[in-house]
C-alpha cells in the first residue's frame, strides 16, 4: 500500500472525469481507477448531439477522450483497471485492485450503469452472433439485412436510426404503446420508411442456430406469437447501476441506484460522495452526469477541508453553494 | 516485450495461420468504442505473454477474413493455433475475462 490519496475516484465516464477535473483544479491531485470500461457509455455512442458546447455533434469516444486530458492536464493519475473490493468502514477507505490496494481521505463513486439483457435462454446463447447491445459495433456485420431493435428509449431509437444507414430494415419491439424517448427522437424513427415498430410487443425467443435467423414475438394484447426475420437482434432496454461492489455499505434503492442526499453527493458514509448516472434515477444525461460529478468534487473539497480544520460533522446537505 | 502487430488481409496468412507460436488477433474496427476501450488490454496481454503473437485486424480493412470465421460482433478475440480458430472472446471484457475465455490464465 503507497500513500494516502486525498481523493479516490472510482469510474470515469462524464460524471468522475469532471469530478477529477475539480477536484485536481483544486490541488487534490485525484487518483481515478477508471475501469476496463474506461469512458462510461459514451464510448459506445456515436454522435453526442445535446451536449452544449458541440454545435455539430461530437462522437462519445471523442468527447471522452477530451474529458480526460483536461483532467489529466492538472494533475489526475490514472490506473485502467476494474476495482475489485472496497472497505468504507473506516478511514482513510481503501479500494482493492486485485492485490493492489488504494487509501483514501474521500471516495467518489461514478461507476455508472450498464445496459440491460432481456434474460432469456436465446440472447445467451446467440451472443455474438447476431445478438449485440451495441449497433455501432456491430451493425456493420447485417449490411442489407433485416435487423431488429428491441426498447422504446432513446438508445433503442439511436441504434435504430443508426442501423438504417447500412440494414435493409429494423424493427423495433417495444412493450408498450407509445417510446419512452424525448420526442425528437422518437419523431426522426416514426417518420424513418425504413423502421417499422411492433408496439406491445415482447420478445420470447431468439431463433437460430449458428447465426440469427429471427426474434419471436409475443403481442402482450392479442396473445398472437410470430417470428420476425432478422439477421440480428439489438438489445437496448435501459440500464442497471454498477452498485454490486457497494452492497451492504452504501444506501441503495430497490434497483440498486445509489441513494444520496437531497441536494448533494453525499452518501450515507461521511467522505464517500456519489455522482452520475449510478445514482441518477431521473435524468441520465451526460450533461448532469458532469454536473454531479462537480458536485461531488465540491463536496469532497469542502468535507476534507471540515475535516482538517477539526469539525467533527460535515457541512451538511443543505448548506448553500456560496 | 512485445508490441500488437498490424495484420491485414494480405498478411493474414503469413503472420497468423502459418506462426509457429500461438497468435492472438484483436479483430476490431475504429468506430467501434468498446474496441477502444479494450485496447489497452491488448497491449497489456502482448507486453506480458512472449510465448504469443498478439495482432489485431481491422475488420472495415479485411472483411473478407471476419466473414470467413463468421465474426458477427467485434471487439472479437481469437486465439489461433496451427493454423486454426480454437478458442475466441466477443465484447468488451477485462483482461482476466479474456485470459480465461482463451484459455490463458
Amino acid at each position: 500500500m503507497g500513500d494516502v490519496n486525498e481523493v479516490l475516484i472510482i469510474g470515469s465516464g462524464p460524471a468522475g472525469l469532471t469530478a477529477a477535473i475539480y477536484a485536481a483544479r483544486a490541488g487534490l491531485e485525484p487518483l481515478v481507477i477508471e475501469g476496463y470500461g474506461a469512458g462510461g457509455q459514451l464510448m459506445i455512442t456515436t454522435d453526442v448531439e445535446n451536449y452544449p458546447g458541440f454545435p455539430d455533434g461530437v462522437e462519445g469516444p471523442d468527447m471522452m477522450q477530451m474529458f480526460r486530458r483536461q483532467a489529466e492536464r492538472f494533475g489526475t493519475r490514472f490506473i485502467t483497471a476494474d476495482v475489485t473490493r472496497v472497505d468504507l468502514s473506516e478511514r482513510p477507505f481503501r479500494a482493492w485492485v486485485g492485490d493492489d490496494e488504494h487509501a483514501a481521505d474521500a471516495v467518489i463513486v461514478s461507476t455508472g450503469a450498464s445496459a440491460k439483457w432481456l434474460g432469456i435462454e436465446g440472447e445467451q446463447r446467440m451472443m455474438g452472433r447476431g445478438v449485440s447491445a451495441c449497433a455501432t459495433c456491430d451493425g456493420f456485420f447485417f449490411k442489407d439485412k433485416p435487423v431488429v431493435v428491441v426498447g422504446g428509449g432513446d438508445t433503442a431509437m439511436e441504434e435504430a436510426l443508426f442501423l438504417t444507414r447500412m440494414c435493409e430494415g429494423v424493427t423495433i419491439v417495444h412493450r408498450r404503446d407509445e417510446f419512452r424517448a424525448s420526442a425528437i427522437m422518437a419523431r426522426r424513427v416514426l417518420d424513418n420508411p425504413k423502421i417499422t415498430v411492433r408496439w406491445n410487443s415482447v420478445v420470447e425467443d431468439v431463433e437460430g442456430d449458428q447465426v440469427v435467423t429471427g426474434v419471436k414475438v409475443r403481442d402482450t394484447v392479442t396473445g398472437d406469437e410470430d417470428i420476425i426475420p432478422a439477421a440480428a437482434m439489438f438489445v437496448a432496454i435501459g440500464h442497471q447501476p454498477n452498485t454490486s461492489l457497494f452492497e451492504g455499505v452504501l444506501d441503495m434503492d430497490d434497483e440498486g441506484y445509489l441513494r444520496t442526499q437531497p441536494d448533494s453527493t453525499y452518501t450515507n458514509v461521511p467522505g464517500v460522495f456519489a455522482c452520475g448516472d449510478v445514482q441518477d434515477t431521473v435524468y441520465r444525461q451526460a450533461v448532469t452526469a458532469a454536473g454531479s460529478g462537480c458536485m461531488a468534487a465540491i463536496d469532497a473539497e469542502r468535507w476534507l477541508e471540515a475535516q482538517e480544520a477539526g469539525a467533527t460533522d460535515h457541512a451538511g446537505a443543505s448548506a448553500s453553494a456560496d | 516485450m512485445a508490441d500488437v502487430i498490424e495484420i491485414t488481409s494480405d498478411t493474414f496468412q503469413g503472420l497468423v495461420l502459418e506462426s509457429e507460436k500461438p497468435v492472438i488477433v484483436d479483430f476490431w474496427a475504429p468506430w467501434c468504442g468498446p474496441c477502444r476501450m479494450i485496447a489497452p488490454v491488448i497491449d497489456e496481454i502482448a507486453r506480458d505473454r512472449e510465448d504469443i503473437v498478439v495482432g489485431k485486424l481491422n475488420v472495415d480493412e479485411a472483411p473478407n477474413i471476419a466473414q470467413q470465421y463468421g465474426i458477427q460482433g467485434i471487439p472479437f478475440i481469437g486465439l489461433f493455433q496451427g493454423g486454426q480458430l480454437v478458442k475466441n472472446a466477443v465484447g468488451a471484457m477485462p483482461r482476466a475475462g479474456i485470459e480465461q475465455a482463451l484459455g490463458l490464465s
